[in-house]
């Protein structure tokens, strides 16, 4: 590949935020070269990318490094015009799509992230909740689907279909590490026929971690949080 | 064309992004002000998951966080654009929104802290974060937008004059001509904008109000 529209995605198999840039690169089809980074020893490459965060995912075109995985997926949608797209063309639905998009990423995720790094009294607090604010959401999500249910045959998935899939696609490996229900079909039906749905797309199937891997990552993760 | 209507709180920097967005694009508009120690109903209603200002009714559609918000006027009435129209640059400035808005829990630590070990950790902190702002964000550009402000100014508004208030409600002073040289520019340019300078609420009364709510976080 010349250096004209060249694409590089630096990442970490395990990071959903990652995992959203690789799925949005291949449902637009743009071909791209994949640089695995090792988190405790960064490249000076990442280091020079992303001075601000020094985190994955970083996306280099043309020479020119993005960093944050929301604004990479803006950014690649409005750079490869042809091909599907990702975020709705009529500006009010995609204020709700970004709306949402914020909801997952600030409130949910921040729930989540507290329970995957305290344990006993605090982990309980944390994971309530998060089962609190995905009720919040499964509900904000029902005008979403006008039959129902989600259905994904022709691969169109878009922004908060991959903001979604990125974090939960993993839940079976993330429930048996946590040793409890993430997605629970009875609790949030929607969000579990939604995720298991988007999981059989072929681009997310791709790009889901080997479970085995990463159930002893998340365990690894939660033995060496500090306290 | 449909009404827009803005639910805001005068004190509220989050509700001035708007107020500033809808004002720079020549967007008429009814203010509604919301006491947000008793809810409307409209409130509730178009913003049920947050509860919080400001929204923006246009028409029968209701948009909720002042960033979405943005994006949202800036998409519907493209006149005077307020991002660059080149996706790399965009991409910059969102990435730099974006930057902010992850440092709110940092600043707002600042503003909350009152024991001493505390509250060192919130400055040594806050003046990171500044010092990125300064160094790799604005520059030595007039403002964040380049030669005229954009939606990142906008976005970080609030350090032009709430900031004021909430390092006088705290006794530290950390942004000044010689700690902040290039940011204190900023701030004296972005204030000069007539659009800034004809929408920014009463100071004395912005810096009571900061002091009483930090007050009532630290009982």
């Amino acid at each position: 590949m010349g250096e004209e529209n060249k694409v590089t995605l630096y990442g970490m198999w395990a990071s959903p935020f990652v995992k959203r840039v690789e799925i949005a690169l291949k449902i637009k089809g743009i071909p791209y070269e994949y640089v695995e980074e090792d988190l405790k020893n960064k490249s000076q490459l990442l280091l020079q990318y992303n001075p601000v965060h020094k985190k994955v995912p970083v996306l280099v075109h043309n020479g020119k490094p993005i960093a944050e995985s929301l604004v990479i997926l803006e950014y690649i949608e409005e750079t490869w015009k042809n091909g599907p797209k990702i975020l709705p063309e009529d500006p009010y639905e995609r204020a709700k799509v970004r709306f949402w998009a914020s909801f997952i990423q600030q409130q949910l995720l921040d729930s989540l992230v507290s329970a995957a790094k305290s344990s006993g009294e605090a982990h309980e607090k944390a994971m309530k909740e998060a089962f609190e604010k995905l009720t919040v959401f499964e509900e904000g999500m029902k005008g979403f689907f006008p039959s129902g249910t989600p259905h994904f045959e022709d691969e169109n998935i878009g922004f908060l279909d991959i903001v979604l899939c990125s974090l939960f696609g993993p839940h079976k490996a993330q429930e048996e590490a946590h040793g409890l229900k993430i997605i629970d079909p009875e609790r949030h039906p929607l969000v579990y026929s939604w995720v298991t749905a988007l999981n059989e797309v072929p681009a997310v199937k791709e790009s889901l971690p080997p479970h085995d891997k990463m159930v002893a990552l998340i365990q690894f993760l939660r033995r060496n949080a500090p306290h | 064309m449909a009404g827009v209507k803005l639910l805001g709180f005068w004190a509220s920097s989050f509700a001035y992004r708007v107020i500033w967005t809808l004002k720079l694009k020549g967007i008429n508009y009814e203010y509604i002000e919301e006491d947000l120690r008793n809810k409307s109903q409209l409130l509730l209603r178009h913003n049920p998951v947050h509860k919080k200002v400001p929204v923006l009714l246009h028409g029968d559609k209701a948009v909720a966080e002042s960033l979405v918000i943005l994006e949202y006027i800036e998409e519907t009435w493209p006149e005077n654009p307020l991002l660059p129209t080149d996706a790399y640059e965009r991409a910059m400035a969102r990435f730099w929104i974006n930057f902010g808005e992850s440092k709110n829990a940092t600043f707002f630590q600042f503003f909350k802290s009152a024991a001493e070990e505390e509250q060192e950790k919130a400055i040594k902190e806050t003046v990171e974060i500044l010092k990125i702002i300064e160094e790799q964000s604005l520059g030595d550009k007039k403002f964040f937008g380049g030669e005229a402000i954009g939606l990142v100014d906008i976005a970080f508004g609030w350090l032009a004059y709430w900031f004021e208030g909430i390092e006088e409600a705290v006794g530290t002073k950390l942004l000044n001509s010689t700690t902040f040289p290039r940011l204190h520019a900023w701030i004296q340019n972005f204030k000069q904008v007539p659009v800034i300078k004809e929408n920014l609420p009463d100071r004395q009364k912005l810096w009571a109000h900061s002091k009483r709510f930090r007050e009532s976080l630290i009982q």
